[in-house]
């Protein structure tokens, strides 16, 4: 109480302020040093420093827990906590933002909106994130929350000239701060049983109450929706397709993977851990929003021929996925979960990696149809996007499998058997639409189209991502044994 | 008494307000009801002792947004859309989703009654007439992280919205 | 430091259900308004629904946590304002056009 500022705050915010310090830095040299369009590139590199001194931190972070042996560090009264979970969650938030990062410069090349805030823009987007992952105190959720999704506004309406950059901008802000209400009144709800705003006394509080009490479902229905939309999941989906198809194709990436892990991070933290005895009250509400997510997602991608929009509609399905992990509420989907996360994050950055190679001038690459007879031109790509596609629908022996297993696992563990079926006829939908894409890029004449064309940073996030999702697939005990410490303590 | 009496006025400012905000036809009118409706939000928290907030009320969002609002509204030459249709094509569906909301909240919180809370618990400042001070403690001991982050939130605002407001070049 | 004594005759419920009132006139403007502008509006009533909420409950818990979070509310919305609008100012030079339903270049 007597210091504002203790060591211990610093030491735990520290990844947060190093990424805070980079983007400011990235804004101010984009301005003052490096104006010309040709000098943009060097940015990348603060970009990656921030990253690196990030994840050092963070690493740091991680070996003071173990040679502590202590499952958590508390900071800012109880604002701000350490553990395994917000580690986990910060490393899928670096991996993704430093892919994205190296992925975007020649795609904001060919559309001729190379600015530097972009990367200033990534990292203070990411600084949102951390909090999201560690923050244990309803205001610093919440402004992290806003942090993050302000930053994606803009990203998401980055290509200022694109018609659709500025509709797809235009409906995720509107729907965005929409929910922003429901999650605010959720939270006022929150602090009006309990008197307080930081989640360990919001617990204690909560556990003496009645799960009756009207007051605590208003609360956690307006919670939920509000989490709920930021994850992009049915019903509250009908921002992603238009958001995802519109923005940038590195944005849609890194708010596919970044956006919805952060908000599936506040999500565990609030109903598996505050809201924890109430799980009679959530649960069904969360399996309805399970099975609507799997049916939308699933069916509706199906009809699409925009690759983007099949992706979108595709996360949604996953998001589905994920939450069932939730529901399954134990170790391992706890574990399923994170490793769901963190596998998604790679295989997802793929599959639109190579949407942002094939995008050139005058060729958009983002239908299905530009893919037709994609081996017969670049070879490689085709059969990465093979990889990834086969990873996305959950087929051995690929990263995407070791997920949905541990996700089903927890299914079954605790019962849940009809979700756990549905989920997998689910599963059967999904292939099918992933393997129309197999199929136009391996059966289909190819026309007149040009081959991809992959620059240094592609490559590098080709090498890494396939890397990744192959790894993990034939070798899953690091990550399931990562994945294992962060478990909520 | 007197409390009762302004307790109404101000409520009735707000809902009116905020109702002339969703039905007007021109957008300037539709701004103008709602610094209405934000004024008589102001005023309930003047009743409830939140005079700091009354205060950030009229000079940030009267003052400071809503002015935004308008300096737009006066960009954008909206005359010609007040002679087109006002309501969307699914308002009907919008109309019974939001009565249906409404309706439920108020019947939950009518029916939690402010009776089921806890006891209050015992105000760790609340000095003198004002609580301007208590809060001021509250935001940088307590709450200073999150004010460090909303510094970075406005950084990102004001970035984002020049970027995406300034000439292409 | 004396407590804030608890004053009025209008019981806090009437607050509370002022403010769901406000909150669910701010999601009809949002589902049924067709011009860009209102609908952000409409938002706006929704934060202040919120932010009533939040005000209410901090008088009942005698604290100022409620306002503190009333305030950095009104930060985000401050902040969603500048975006949106500017967001907004894109559109039209884009478009010409503020309607909802006739900004349908990725379909619906």
């Amino acid at each position: 109480m007597n210091q504002f500022y203790t060591p211990t705050d610093h030491f735990s915010l520290l990844p947060a302020l190093l990424l805070a310090l980079f983007g400011c830095a990235i804004l101010m040299l984009d301005f003052f040093v490096l104006p010309h369009p040709r000098q943009k590139r060097w940015l990348i590199f603060f970009a990656l420093l921030g990253e690196f001194f990030a994840g050092l931190a963070l690493y740091r972070q991680y070996r003071f827990l173990e040679d502590q042996s202590i499952p958590a560090l508390r900071a800012f009264s109880d604002g701000l906590i350490i553990d395994g979970f917000s580690i986990f969650f910060n490393a899928i938030f670096v991996a993704a933002a430093v892919l994205v990062a190296i992925i975007s410069y020649r795609y904001l090349e060919v559309e001729g909106e190379h600015h530097g805030e972009f990367y200033g823009l990534i990292l203070l987007a990411q600084c949102g994130m951390y909090f999201l992952a560690s923050g244990t105190e309803l205001v610093t959720i919440f402004i992290g929350i806003e942090l993050m999704a302000v930053t994606f506004y803009i990203l998401v309406g980055f290509l200022r000239s694109d018609r659709r950059s500025n509709e797809a901008a235009m409906k995720y802000l509107l729907l965005g701060a929409f929910s922003s209400g429901f999650l605010a009144y959720g939270f006022s709800l929150l602090y009006a049983i309990t008197g307080s705003t930081r989640l360990p006394k919001i617990a204690a509080e909560l556990a003496q109450r009645p799960a009756t009490d009207p007051l605590l479902l208003l609360a956690i229905v307006t919670t939920l929706v509000g989490l709920l939309f930021k994850v992009g999941a049915a019903p509250f989906h009908m921002w992603a397709p238009d958001a995802y198809e519109g923005a940038p194709t590195p944005v849609t990436a890194y708010l596919s993977v970044a956006s919805k892990a952060a908000s599936v991070a506040v999500l565990v933290r609030l109903f598996l851990g505050t809201l924890a005895p109430h799980r009679i009250n959530w649960e069904p509400m969360l399996a309805v929003a399970v099975v609507l997510s799997l049916t939308i997602g699933n069916f509706s991608a199906l009809s699409q021929t925009n690759l983007k929009r099949l992706l979108a509609f595709s996360s949604i399905s996953h998001a589905g996925y994920i939450l069932l992990g939730l529901i399954a509420g134990n170790r391992t989907g706890l574990t399923g979960i994170c490793i769901y996360l963190f596998v998604y994050t790679f295989m997802n950055t793929g599959a639109f990696l190579v949407l942002i190679s094939l995008r050139q001038k005058g060729m958009t690459g983002d239908d299905i149809d530009d893919l037709n007879g994609l081996i017969h031109r670049s070879p490689g790509h085709a059969l990465l996007m093979a990889l990834f596609l086969l990873s996305l629908g959950g087929i051995p022996p690929t990263a995407g499998f070791i997920a949905k297993y541990y996700i089903f696992l927890s299914l079954v563990e605790t019962g849940h058997y009809a979700l756990a079926i549905t989920a997998a006829l689910f599963v059967a939908v999904s292939i099918y639409y992933y393997f129309r894409i197999v199929r136009a890029m391996f059966l289909n004449e190819a026309g007149q189209l040009l081959p991809a064309l992959p620059g240094w940073g592609a490559r590098v996030g080709f090498a890494v991502t396939a890397l990744a999702t192959l790894a993990i697939g034939l070798y899953p005990e690091p990550i399931i044994r990562f994945a294992g410490t962060s478990l909520l303590r | 008494m007197l409390d009762t009496i302004f307790f109404y006025v101000f409520a009735l400012l707000t809902i009116g307000g905020a109702i002339a905000t969703i039905t007007r036809r021109s957008a300037m009118h539709s701004a103008l009801s709602l610094i209405v409706s934000l004024l008589g939000v102001a005023g309930l928290y003047l009743l409830q002792k939140a005079e700091f907030l009354f205060a950030v009320q009229i000079v940030l969002y009267i003052g400071g947004i809503m002015v935004l609002f308008l300096f737009v509204i006066m960009l954008v030459n909206l005359d010609q859309a007040a002679k087109e249709r006002q309501f969307n094509r699914q308002w009907l569906l919008g109309l019974v989703a939001s009565v249906l909301v409404g309706a439920q909240m108020v019947w939950m919180l009518n029916s939690a009654g402010v009776l089921s809370l806890p006891a209050a618990v015992p105000a760790p400042a609340a000095t003198g007439p004002g609580n301007i001070e208590a809060l001021a403690d509250l935001l940088f001991r307590e709450y200073l992280l999150p004010f460090e982050v909303a510094s970075l939130l406005l950084l990102v605002a004001i970035v984002g919205s020049v970027m995406m407001a300034k000439k292409t070049s | 430091m004396p407590p804030i004594p608890l004053p009025t005759a209008v019981p806090l419920t009437y607050y509370l259900i002022l403010s769901a009132i406000l909150f669910a006139l701010g999601v009809a403007g949002f589902l049924f308004r067709k011009s860009l502008i209102t609908v952000f509006m409409s938002i706006e009533l929704m934060l202040n629904a919120v932010n009533l909420t939040f005000v209410t409950f901090s008088y009942q818990h005698k604290q100022v946590d409620g306002h503190l979070f009333t305030f950095f509310v009104m930060v985000v919305a401050a902040a969603e304002a500048a975006v949106g609008l500017a967001i907004i100012l894109t559109v039209f030079k884009n478009r010409g056009t503020l309607a909802v339903d006739e900004i349908d270049s990725l379909k619906l």
